[in-house]
């Protein structure tokens, strides 16, 4: 019986991968069995299998059902030489440059498999926490210096440390897994490939801080990672991993998986909170701050998924381990997720500190469409585009944040030479008008007066003034809205028309112009 | 593809009691009920209030805050259709444009036949394999003209 493994993450999904592993059953069985991974994160090669052959795995991609009676030809199930063979999936050179703490398993394992996540290293970090206090736990997680991956980069040991020194009968942990930044696709990965990772760090926040129950947020886009986060909870449940006394240490933690109801504002913590509670996702001012009264008023650490997914490695490989990686104040790994119009879009984990041109040539070798990049934009639909010149900008919060930027969660979304700047910049208002939860008025009124005025400019109405009238609308916005939403819709407005002045004059003007 | 009963307000009334002494319990109890009937009937309104000790008003913002839940059935099969940067960088623009030609609607419509409802989203993950889409849940990748007529076709049949 020989072992083939076939990912069921949703990208590979969508590029047959099911239908794949169909036809390797209709043809193969008995002779093999099928384990269902997540991905590896090289989406251009998906669905990009793997058989185990006693030299390793070997790795085939991207396949289509049609291709299986060639495989079987070439006898791939001994790991033959065929023309989408692709060899050991560890030494592909897009892997093998990659530093994967947080992605060690994904595409490894069986997601749903708790004694495959205990084989390669799972829970070593929970069970070293259960020794500890959570006064240790907390001040470890503080010196690997940890920071929040959803996009502020708030220092997670000092988030949990609040938390932890609030008076409270009931306290929570909440896991925003609203990832919906367009351009990221990582938070997804970790629930769809290594889901037992989520819930052993999220146990870990629990005993650090003590707080006995937790929740996930999981935007309702990805059906599926609902789906595999809710079963390995139950699982957890079951093998005694969550419960009233997690693995017997006499603690009690226990988590519940929440699925979101399409509403991109839900990933901002406190409207995310609301959400939890039942309510329309309507931001709240703060303070206060929802370490202190969060959750049903109560003391509540929010962390992304990919903040709480790296806990397990500080915990069992140590603060140093961790901080050893990055630069700067950007301690650790950042999970890039490249995207867009791009030959090889995936999932690059690596140091912080890469270039942004590393990524996009080295790793992303060039836009799909064979024609030149002409912008990129980082860090989501509140991120900025930016042109050729600052490619060179390391990817870190502090040099980004120097530029103008924001390195947010880590997607980039590469654009060719056919990207209009003036389009993009109008859809960043309709956007924020769309998603806006309404409760301060720059954000509920001024996205929708930026996509009139850009309107105007793109019709080439007194292109001037609505210039002038834009740039001051994004400082009202800027300095006056109550959260995230309206106050960086204006660094993709700005960035476009700083950048890319070139395209927001009037259409036959810039044909004079070419 | 989904199938849905008909609304039924004592079964739906039972369903809100089954999330009973759940902490938050509106969104999963509106989740239940649109996975079973399709759709929120109005009719659970007051229901769902005197389950959550909550107003009318508080419940009926709740349901209409989110994109997701719906006050009538949609088509056979429901298309969301990403309509985000990384999709637009890939052609999904035109691509919407072509798809709502073929099927004679806009976004939130259900084409004549009620076979299609085309909703759009805000990114589903996909970005490396744009332009994306799910169909009932299944995720699409990679479309182009051929995929949408393809697409269009199946959920005809």
């Amino acid at each position: 019986m020989i072992t083939i493994y076939v990912p069921c993450d949703a990208a590979a999904i969508a590029c047959g991968a099911n239908k794949v592993a169909a036809a390797l059953l209709a043809k193969l069985v008995p002779d093999i069995s099928i384990v269902r991974t997540g991905s590896r994160g090289l989406f251009w090669l998906e669905p990009m299998i793997e058989v185990a052959t006693p030299e390793g795995r070997i790795a085939y991609g991207p396949v289509k059902p049609g291709d299986i009676d060639s495989l079987i030809a070439a006898d791939f199930l001994n790991g033959g030489d065929h023309l989408l063979r692709l060899g050991k999936p560890e030494e592909i050179p897009y892997l093998a440059r990659q530093t994967r703490l947080t992605f060690e398993r994904c595409g490894v394992v069986d997601p749903l498999s708790i004694t495959d996540y205990r084989a390669h290293g799972g829970y070593a970090g929970l069970e070293a926490a259960i020794a500890m206090e959570g006064e240790a736990i907390t001040e470890m997680v503080k010196a690997s210096g940890l920071r929040g991956r959803g996009g502020a980069g708030f220092p997670t040991g000092i988030k949990w440390n609040t938390v932890r020194l609030a008076q409270a009968d009931q306290k929570y942990i909440v896991c925003n897994a609203d990832e919906g930044d367009s351009g990221t696709f990582a938070d997804r990965m970790v629930m769809e490939g290594d889901p037992f990772m989520l819930i052993e760090g999220m146990t870990i926040a629990g005993l650090a801080v003590g707080a006995t129950k937790g929740y996930i947020y999981i935007r309702s886009e990805y059906p599926h990672a609902f789906k595999t986060m809710s079963r390995a909870i139950e699982i957890a449940t079951r093998e005694g991993a969550l419960g009233p006394s997690v693995f017997g240490c006499g603690r009690a933690f226990t988590l519940e998986a929440r699925l979101g109801a399409g509403a991109y504002i839900c990933g901002e913590e406190t409207s995310l909170l609301e959400s939890l509670e039942g309510r329309r996702g309507v931001v709240r001012a703060k303070p206060p701050l929802p370490a202190l009264e969060g959750l049903f008023g109560l003391p509540t650490a929010v962390n992304n998924v990919l903040s709480l997914a790296t806990v397990p490695y500080v915990l069992a490989h140590g603060a140093q381990a961790y901080a050893d990686y990055g630069m700067g104040r950007s301690r650790g790994t950042l999970c890039i997720q490249l995207g867009g119009n791009i030959k090889h879009g995936g999932l690059i984990e690596v140091a912080f500190g890469m270039t942004l041109r590393e990524a996009i040539e080295d790793f992303g070798g060039g836009t799909a469409s064979g024609r030149p990049i002409r912008a990129v934009q980082v860090g989501g639909p509140l991120g900025a585009y930016w042109p050729e010149s600052l490619f060179d900008t390391p990817l870190d919060y502090e040099a980004f944040a120097a530029k103008a930027g924001l390195v947010g969660h880590g997607g980039i979304v590469v654009f060719d030479d056919t990207v209009d700047l003036a389009a993009q910049a109008r859809f960043a208002f309709e956007f924020c008008a769309a998603e806006s939860c309404g409760k301060c008025t720059p954000c509920r009124i001024g996205a929708v007066r930026g996509v009139e005025t850009m309107d105007k400019i793109i019709a080439g109405t007194d292109v001037d003034k609505n210039m002038t009238l834009v740039s001051d609308l994004c400082q009202t916005m800027t300095d006056a809205s109550l959260c995230a939403m309206g106050g960086l819709t204006p660094i993709p407005v700005v960035s476009a028309m700083t950048h890319f002045p070139g395209d927001f004059v009037p259409a036959p003007l810039r044909i004079a112009a070419e | 593809m989904p199938s849905y009963d008909a609304w039924n307000t004592g079964e739906a009334t039972q369903i809100v009691a089954s999330f009973a002494g759940r902490d938050g319990a509106a969104l999963p109890m509106l989740h239940a009920l649109q996975e079973r009937f399709g759709f929120i009937d109005k009719a659970i309104v007051p229901v769902m209030a005197e389950a959550l000790n909550l107003s009318r008003a508080e419940i009926h913002g709740t349901i209409t805050f989110y994109h997701d839940f719906r006050d009538h059935l949609p088509g056979r099969h429901t298309v969301k259709l990403c309509r985000a940067e990384a999709c637009q960088s890939r052609g999904a623009v035109a691509l919407h444009r072509q798809m709502m030609e073929k099927l004679g609607v806009d976004w939130h419509g259900t084409t004549v036949d009620g076979a299609i409802t085309l909703q759009p989203v805000f990114c589903l993950g996909l970005c490396a394999n744009a332009p994306a889409a799910l169909v009932d849940d299944e995720p699409v990748g990679n479309l182009d003209s051929s995929a949408i007529d393809a697409m269009i076709a199946e959920a005809r049949a």
